[in-house]
């Protein structure tokens, strides 16, 4: 938690301010109970009127002053605690943005949102709240103290027994129930889980009719989640009650006390009054502070949680960049040499011994079974994960030299999985590159065969995208991600079995316009089918992680036993 | 502008009376929870009384009585004990039916997302049903807490200050009871303002949750774009809405208290003054003053709780008022009462007359005909976005067909259950979906019962044993959400082997195969074609090859079936299938 108050450091203002003013507020409270026992012990005693009338506008004047310092304190509360999580909301997701795949993979993506949403919401009303009380009442607590040792010191020593008595009380509860709201979030995690996967997934979950089991499940998560708040709940409800207890049986001490004092003549009734009005005012300040505990240990225990994420740090560091003029003259666009990845969680590596050369301008095709490593070996390229051995060289460089930026400019990739966002197509398209004219989107359009059907929507470039792209179809959206990709006019360009949803005729197509690209980009094509590859320069057959062979279509047909295999399998013999 | 209030509020008062409804299954502990707060209020009403009657037996030096001193603190102490006790247990009986009412909630907003159309969840972000279901029921949460525990307590202690007060002198009372409505129509004024300032907020946090989920859950993508600035900048950009809109809900619900306080000190005043005066006078004792000064505290102290809790519900009610608007979105078409169950599959299918459309001005699939016999594979092929996935969607009733109708083993589908209708067929999709669990649970899902052997076979058929027992801990390795860190290939054949196992009468393959290499799918491809053995199949494939032994190939474009017959007679014919066929050998 102490690390996010960094993010409270542009509100040193407010919020030295915000309890500063509850202080002030505070102390004027405190007075109240002696200008009372002034009332009682000159103005009835003597049958004042005067005084007693001063007096009453004295109370009134300390309660203006109040409010006017308790408004402002709670201004300032407000806008420090909510300018504070927006802080901390802009530092947690651009931290995210830079975790690497490895991270992201670690993490899972519903725990980064809970700590983006709720954990945030929670730590907003902690700060708030400390700010408004956190001061306030233990302020409010010695202050009666120091106010009851003004008036007799042998009675204020019962003060000074029944408020660390309470602290123990109220610090211990809150030891105590820290752990178990930890445990609380997680089970709402839990939940959170199921909700999205049975949102994600309902058309699975509808054809085998699961719906009956999911509701079963997400019960016994729901139950769980429950019997864990009720067990938290029923600690934190010791407080209030024990609190009361301890409070007021000093209050029967005190009038012993007080009694015993008056009868020595040490002091006044109207003091006794005042000394009783001090405990009671501890009381109410205590039950804030106990509410006030439950929320702050909510909130440390959400902060802790964005915490942890803010302390993963990508694994990877980025490069100080390279200079133009080395890689220029450069022959090769991509070198592996002798790569080997392994993925963090899986225990063989993914990929080893890779080993090969590109060209500029060259074609690549990169073909193998599932999970033979295809993706691993391009996800090397744009250093999305780093090699555990060997290196990979982009224009000679070692991409870990580059900047992210500097080394992703020069990448155009195509995923796997067609993902587009919500916004106008046009939104999307620039993504590639931001100050991209409609001209050079419609040309990348139609390089990626994507012009013919935005050109039928209502709108075209304007056309409004949803969420993931769902008004798309699956054949849409890849070719909109490959134009997303080619907006870029990158000098590498690599589609990751991104022609999957495509037709044959559409695939072809696509294929023979971006060799047809005027800036002649390095390509990467990895692909299943042997018709996508079979025309490039070098194909990279992988199978099981490794290099199976590597050649063109008629020396790999010839000499490799894996490719035929594939080969044969998508083409009758007779045409080979 | 009155009438949008009049509306709000009749809106709050619906959802009031929603909630209210959820409360009424716990009324025990609610019953027993408003008893306990009358005793533990009265008690501690009680307690000033005895405070004062103590403090008149202190009169001054030698005048003090301690014997009756000691007889009242007696009866305090007792008296303390019963009121912490009866507090604890309210306390206890309002966490249990506040968690209990939440569950309750949360259980049928999830219940409900089970029986959503399709066409709902298709069109609403996730991110944002998500966040009621989560984020809003646990703020309500909070708010009904509040609510339970402070409210009764507070308008308890208001009516027993009340009576307490009278007994002991009613000119006093009076000063309180004049005063203290002002407190009341403070935080009313209040309350109204923020309302409409929490909705905003509210809404605004959806907005943001909709963009986290969909930037953080496409996180790669963002990042191989380069596009986290932009990113960033439009989370800024709602962030600074939100940041605007917190501060103005939370700072003005936050002045209710201080408010409300001022006109405690008020009161405070007021009575010390009439008390003091009245005592000059002989009416009271300076103990009975003491008394009543406590009592002004207390009587004041549920204002502000009470106006503090209105606050909170206010809060819990928008958020409620969201998770409400799920709750009771339309569901599914319901079943026929007398839906029939299938049971002999013969797996027929019959499309008469159908048309379909997602949104009316844009139509889609008209007057759409087609006879499948029991046993026939159908293949459907088209350029992207014909129509194809649409035509599954229908026949597995994901969506119902405008008009006309789709016939299984002669049943109009209608009338059949859903349930039995869609465990006839089975069915991969090319978007993979895994839930989060062991791979056993995944491929058992369609027969949880299956045995290990009949597993294992299934997972052999589809070719996902070999890897599958190189995970660390073969079939019981936990893949994470949406299948983890295994590929699009592996999640397939998880897929392809799920249906293999329940073997039901009818398939569905929709680009089953799209992202397994060809060599596996070759190999898959015997395993498939014993499966279809028997079974009407529905294939949708881009592959040519996979389609070529079809019986029927319905070639489709823009939502028309434009050619229909077997591979030889539409290479035979040279039309549009032809021209695709040949396509794949292209340069």
């Amino acid at each position: 938690m102490r690390k996010l108050l960094v993010y409270l450091k542009d509100y040193k203002k407010e919020s030295l301010l915000a309890p500063l003013f509850k202080m002030l507020e505070a102390s004027f409270e405190l007075f109240v109970p002696l200008v009372m026992a002034s009332i009682i012990d000159v103005g009835i005693a003597n049958g004042d009127r005067t005084h007693i009338m001063k007096m009453c506008g004295m109370l009134i004047l300390l309660a203006v002053i109040g409010l006017t310092c308790s408004i402002t304190a709670q201004y300032f509360s407000a806008k420090a605690a909510v300018g504070f999580a927006a802080k901390v909301r802009h530092a947690l997701f651009s931290h995210i943005q830079s975790l690497s795949y490895s991270e992201m993979d670690e993490i899972g993506t519903s725990t980064m949102i809970t700590r983006m949403t709720s954990d945030i919401n929670q730590v907003q009303t902690g700060v708030n709240m400390v700010l408004r009380l956190f001061l306030r009442s233990p302020f409010i607590v010695f202050g009666a103290m120091i106010m009851a040792f003004t008036i007799d010191v042998k009675a204020a020593l019962i003060f000074v027994v029944t408020i660390p008595l309470l602290a123990i009380v109220v610090f211990g509860i809150m030891l105590v129930s820290i752990p178990l709201y930890k445990k609380v979030q997680g089970g709402l995690d839990d939940v959170l889980l199921t909700t999205r996967e049975n949102l994600t997934g309902s058309r699975v979950i509808r054809a085998f009719h699961k719906e009956k089991e999911e509701t079963e499940k997400f019960r016994e998560k729901n139950q769980t989640l429950t019997a864990l708040q009720m067990f938290v709940g029923r600690i934190s409800a010791l407080m209030n009650p024990v609190t009361y207890i301890i409070i007021n049986v000093a209050i029967v001490v005190l009038i012993w006390t007080g009694a015993l004092r008056v009868e020595s003549g040490n002091i006044t009734q109207g003091e006794v009054v005042a000394l009783v009005n001090y405990m009671s005012q501890i009381l109410v300040e205590l039950v804030k502070l106990a509410n006030l505990i439950i929320t702050i240990t909510k909130s440390v225990a959400c902060g802790n949680r964005i915490e942890s994420i803010m302390e993963i740090h990508s694994t990877m560091k980025e490069g100080l960049g390279v200079e133009a003029a080395d890689s220029k003259n450069e022959d090769y666009a991509v070198v592996f040499e002798n790569v080997a990845m392994r993925y963090q969680s899986g225990g063989a590596p993914a990929v080893s011994g890779i080993d090969f050369k590109v060209r500029h301008g060259e074609t690549v095709g990169i073909i193998g079974g599932t999970g033979s490593g295809k993706s691993t070996i391009i996800n090397l390229i744009p250093r999305f994960y780093d090699t555990s051995e060997g290196r990979v060289l982009v224009d000679g460089q070692d991409v870990r030299d580059y900047t992210f930026e500097g080394l992703r400019d020069k990448i155009g990739i195509v995923p796997q999985k067609a993902v587009l966002f919500a916004g106008t197509i046009r939104d999307n398209m620039k993504w590639g590159k931001q100050d991209a004219t409609d001209e050079a989107i419609w040309e990348a359009m139609t390089l990626a065969q994507a012009s013919e059907f935005v050109e039928q929507k209502d709108g075209r470039l304007d056309a409004e995208v949803e969420q993931g792209g769902r008004n798309f179809s699956g054949g849409q959206k890849q070719r909109l991600t490959i134009a997303r990709a080619l907006v870029k006019q990158p000098e590498i360009l690599i589609l990751d079995d991104s022609a999957s949803a495509l037709d044959y005729a559409t695939d072809a197509k696509l294929r023979q316009s971006i060799r047809s690209m005027k800036s002649d980009p390095t390509v990467f094509i990895v692909s299943q089918r042997a018709a996508s590859i079979l025309h490039a320069d070098q194909i990279i057959v992988l199978d099981d992680g490794a290099v199976a062979g590597i050649g063109t279509h008629e020396s790999l047909l010839r000499d490799c036993e894996v490719y035929q295999e594939i080969y044969y399998s998508q083409f009758q013999k007779k045409e080979a | 502008m009155a009438q949008t209030q009049n509306k709000k509020r009749e809106k709050q008062k619906d959802t009031l009376s929603k909630v209210l409804r959820y409360i009424k299954k716990y009324w025990f502990y609610l019953v027993l929870s408003i008893i306990l707060a009358a005793v533990s209020v009265v008690l501690t009403l009680y307690l000033p009384i005895l405070t004062g009657d103590a403090i008149d037996y202190i009169i001054g030096k030698g005048q003090v009585d301690f014997a009756s001193i000691f007889a009242i603190l007696r009866k305090m102490a007792v008296i303390i004990l019963i009121t912490a006790v009866a507090q604890w247990i309210m306390n206890v009986c309002n966490n249990r039916m506040t968690y209990h009412v939440v569950r309750d909630i949360r259980m049928e907003a999830f219940e409900k997302i089970e029986h959503l159309p399709l066409s709902y969840l298709d069109s609403n972000s996730y991110g944002d049903i998500v966040s009621r279901v989560i984020a809003d029921v646990d703020q309500f949460a909070d708010g009904l807490l509040m609510g339970f525990t402070q409210f009764f307590t507070g308008v308890i202690t208001i009516i027993g200050t009340l009576l307490f007060m009278l007994s002991v002198n009613v000119k006093i009372t009076l000063v309180v009871v004049l005063i203290t409505p002002l407190s009341f129509v403070v935080a009313g004024f209040i309350a109204k303002k923020t309302f409409s300032m929490f909705q905003l907020q509210s809404v605004t946090r959806g907005e943001q949750t909709a963009l986290i989920d969909e930037m953080i859950g496409n996180q790669k993508i963002v990042q191989a774009f380069g596009h986290e600035d932009e990113a960033l900048e439009k989370f800024d950009e709602i962030n600074g809405r939100l940041e605007k809109y917190s501060l103005r809900a939370i700072f003005f619900s936050s002045i209710t208290n201080p408010s409300t306080r001022f006109i405690n000190s008020l009161v405070y005043a007021g009575v010390g003054v009439a008390g003091a005066l009245s005592a000059i006078m002989g009416g009271i004792s300076v103990g009975q003053l003491s008394c009543f000064l406590s009592y002004a505290n207390q009587y004041t102290k549920p204002f502000n709780e009470i106006s503090g809790v209105v606050t909170e519900l206010q809060n819990a009610l928008a958020c409620a008022a969201r998770i409400f608007e799920i709750i009771e979105e339309e569901p599914e078409v319901a079943e026929d009462e007398d839906a029939v169950v299938l049971e002999q599959v013969d797996g027929s299918v019959d499309l008469k007359h159908v048309y379909f459309s997602y949104t009316p001005d844009r139509k889609l699939i008209e007057d759409f005909n087609l006879n499948v016999k029991p046993g026939q594979r159908v293949a459907i092929v088209g350029p992207t976005g014909c129509g194809k996935t649409t035509l599954i969607n229908l026949l597995m009733r994901f969506y119902d067909t405008d008009s006309g109708e789709i016939l299984v083993s002669g049943e109009p589908i209608r009338h059949l259950t859903r349930e039995s209708l869609r465990s006839s067929y089975g069915m991969v999709l090319q978007e993979t979906w895994l839930k989060q669990g062991t791979i056993r649970e995944n491929i058992t899902m369609g027969k949880p019962d299956a045995t290990e052997e009949e597993m294992i076979a299934a997972a052999k058929a589809s070719h996902a044993h070999s890897f599958i027992t190189r995970l660390p801990h073969g079939y019981d390795t936990v893949i994470g959400e949406d299948g983890g860190s295994l590929s699009q290939g592996q999640k397939q054949l998880l897929c392809i082997a799920r249906v293999m196992l329940a073997l039901p009468p009818m398939l569905i393959l929709d680009e089953a195969t799209s992202s397994i290499d060809t060599r596996t799918e070759q190999r898959i491809q015997s395993a498939f074609a014993k499966m279809m053995k028997g079974r009407t199949s529905f294939i949708v494939a881009h592959r040519l090859s996979t389609i070529q032994e079809a019986d029927i190939i319905l070639v489709m474009k823009d939502g028309h079936i434009i050619e229909q017959g077997n591979h030889e007679e539409l290479l035979a014919k040279g039309g549009f299938y032809y021209n695709l066929y040949n396509s794949q050998f292209a340069k």
